[in-house]
């Protein structure tokens, strides 16, 4: 009695009439949610926090991911990123899949807010357009081969409108991203329709018919009505594709395997770590892209305050 | 115009209704038109790289060499190249060892999703802002560029070229379905528990007697979303089960471009095989797709 008693006493609410059963009860009871917890974050450490941590470590060294030793080496990786061309260049790449998302957030708001309106075939259209979202990035991939490939698809279709000397769509690099960055938008674009669309009719009806009564035109009503109702959604949506265009990586991997300067960061990543076993410099450029995407999340929160807090 | 759009919500039918039709007599008949015009040209582009590619599927291998791109094959029943890409293309194996990983880490992830949202939401406890906040920033982390140093833990448990890789990796990362959970937890009131507790359950047992039923809903959500995630998946299965018999069906069909790269008439054929059951996975779910979606991705 007396030694539980005593180790009951750190307690932050020591209650003088705890009696020993009560503690041992009150103990196991604070122990339960640690104990549903146990398995979630043992892999929330070991397959995030774990590895980031990792990164950080590996990418100050020159470690080539089989060697028993890593030898420091300081900030020369980071400094290889910054100074190097051929490295740095390819963040050059994401300004092509920068701009097919903005083009991608807007077609996006056009789709969204005229099927907000009464339409024929309403669903059909809807379920159309967002298909695309759904499919297997490798089906999407190998589709798009064909149909950018040498007498495919497209030289067909340009050839219907008398284009009968069509470029090599993927062969040649002044075209190559584009037909990347188009592709990209076929797929992504059905996601942020589906979730502008789901703001817009959580829109009170009853700020329709105020604007109505005072005569409001179709311009005003979206202007006024419907784009500040999803102002959240939009702004999340930018930064999302923000972060989506600098970290790209399926679309051109499976389609060129990033020949035709269609390489992006993460692909010189991935092919820095696995292929030439440099695995310091590749987790210093993780590091770096990792940085870019917390920064640029960290922006959002302080453009967009509000939204998100509820969980806590 | 009659439409035939299902309204959303019985309440606000009316107000819905009387909005459009103003704004159809607003916009005239012009702009009626080029929306109409608008919306069949994205059809166009949606469907065109889909309905040649099945057209190519069914052609064989001396028509499609005679034949463009735009013209149909001669016979909609050829299914030789299915056939083919079915046997010698490892999608059986694809198919099978989808099915393994998704069933797994779904059994896996909505246990995972369910405790962490139990002990997040009806536990005061210490801490319990920081664990939120670890899985918070979390969220934020892209798992593509944390691969370079996962691949040593996968490497380090013994997991490399196993099933066991993609499933753990599945499992121990997803933080939108915890978050789903948590929404939807808090949803359910309090005294439930209470009464549950009165009546001398435990904590095990309310969670799995009283909390879990109640969340099936959400359950059915995750799955969905997690279930699309996982069907789709090509750069976990592909870095870390490279073996020939491991392959998952994305990773089949990326092996496509070797053995079968000049056959795009099989290559279709492949392609489709995987379409397929995404396409049927819509048409029956479809309602349930968009609000999972609209509830997933802005997690």
């Amino acid at each position: 009695m007396a030694a539980l008693r005593e180790r009951c006493r750190p307690a932050p609410q020591p209650s003088p009439r705890v009696s020993g059963s009560r503690g041992t009860a009150r103990r196991s009871w604070r122990a339960t949610p640690w104990l549903f917890l146990l398995v979630p974050l043992g892999f929330l450490v070991l397959f995030t926090y774990v590895p980031v941590t990792n990164m950080v470590w590996y990418s100050f060294t020159s470690w080539d991911g089989l060697d028993q030793t890593k030898d420091p080496v300081g900030f020369d990786n980071y400094v290889k990123i910054f100074t190097e061309p051929e490295i740095f260049s390819v963040f050059l790449v994401s300004i092509y899949y920068l701009v097919a998302a903005l083009i991608q957030l807007a077609l996006a708001l056009y789709f969204a807010t005229i099927l907000s309106f009464r339409t024929r075939f309403r669903n059909l259209f809807k379920g159309v357009v967002f298909f695309p979202y759904l499919l297997n990035g490798v089906a999407i991939g190998l589709m798009f081969l064909y149909f950018f490939r040498p007498d495919g698809t497209l030289d067909a279709l340009v050839a219907l409108v008398g284009v009968n000397d069509p470029p090599h769509w993927l062969g040649d690099p002044s075209i190559a991203n584009y037909a990347l960055a188009m592709t990209s938008v076929w797929r992504f674009m059905g996601l942020n329709f589906v979730l502008f669309l789901g703001a817009i009719q959580s829109i009170p009806s009853e700020l329709y018919e105020a604007a109505d009564m005072d005569g409001a035109t179709a311009w005003q009503k979206f202007r006024y009505i419907i784009l500040p109702g999803i102002k959240q959604i939009v702004g999340l949506s930018m930064i999302l594709a923000i972060s989506g265009a600098l970290s790209v990586f399926e679309i051109p991997f499976i389609m060129t395997g990033g020949a035709n300067e269609t390489s992006t960061f993460v692909i010189e990543t991935i092919n820095t770590a696995f292929t030439f076993s440099q695995v310091g410099l590749a987790s210093a450029m993780a590091v770096v892209l990792l940085c870019i995407v917390l920064f640029i999340s960290w922006a959002q929160r302080m453009i967009f305050p509000e939204g998100k807090s509820d969980l806590v | 115009m009659s439409s035939m759009a299902p309204p959303s919500g019985r309440r606000i039918r009316h107000g819905k209704a009387s909005f459009r039709r103003s704004l159809a007599s607003a916009a005239g008949p012009i702009a009626t038109a080029l929306k109409y015009a608008s919306l069949f040209v994205a059809t166009a582009v949606v469907l065109i790289p889909l309905m040649t590619l099945l057209m190519a599927a069914f052609k064989t291998r001396e028509e499609y060499s005679t034949t463009g791109p735009l013209e149909p094959p001669s016979s909609w029943f050829n299914f030789d190249n299915f056939v083919t890409a079915f046997t010698r293309g490892n999608m059986i194996e694809g198919f099978i060892n989808t099915s393994i990983i998704l069933v797994v880490s779904l059994v896996g992830t909505i246990i995972i999703g369910t405790m962490t949202a139990y002990a997040v939401d009806r536990f005061e406890f210490r801490g319990r802002r920081l664990i939120l906040g670890l899985f918070l920033v979390a969220t934020l982390v892209p798992a593509v560029t944390t691969q370079v140093a996962t691949f040593q833990i996968i490497t380090g448990l013994g997991l490399f070229n196993t099933r066991w890789s993609a499933i753990l990796l599945f499992m121990g990362t997803d933080i939108i379905a915890i978050y789903i959970f948590l929404q939807f937890m808090k949803a359910i009131p309090k005294s439930l528990d209470e009464a549950a507790m009165i009546d001398g359950a435990n904590r095990l047992t309310i969670y799995a007697r009283v909390i879990f039923p109640l969340l099936r809903p959400a359950i059915a959500t995750v799955v969905i979303v997690k279930g699309i995630a996982v069907y789709n998946e090509f750069y976990i299965p592909f870095l870390y089960m490279p073996a020939q018999d491991l392959g998952v069906i994305s990773t089949s069909l990326f092996r496509f471009q070797g053995p079968f790269g000049s056959q795009w008439e099989v290559v279709a054929a492949g392609t489709i095989l995987v379409i397929i059951p995404t396409l049927v996975a819509f048409l029956f779910l479809q309602r349930h797709i968009y609000s999972g979606l609209t509830s997933g991705a802005v997690k």
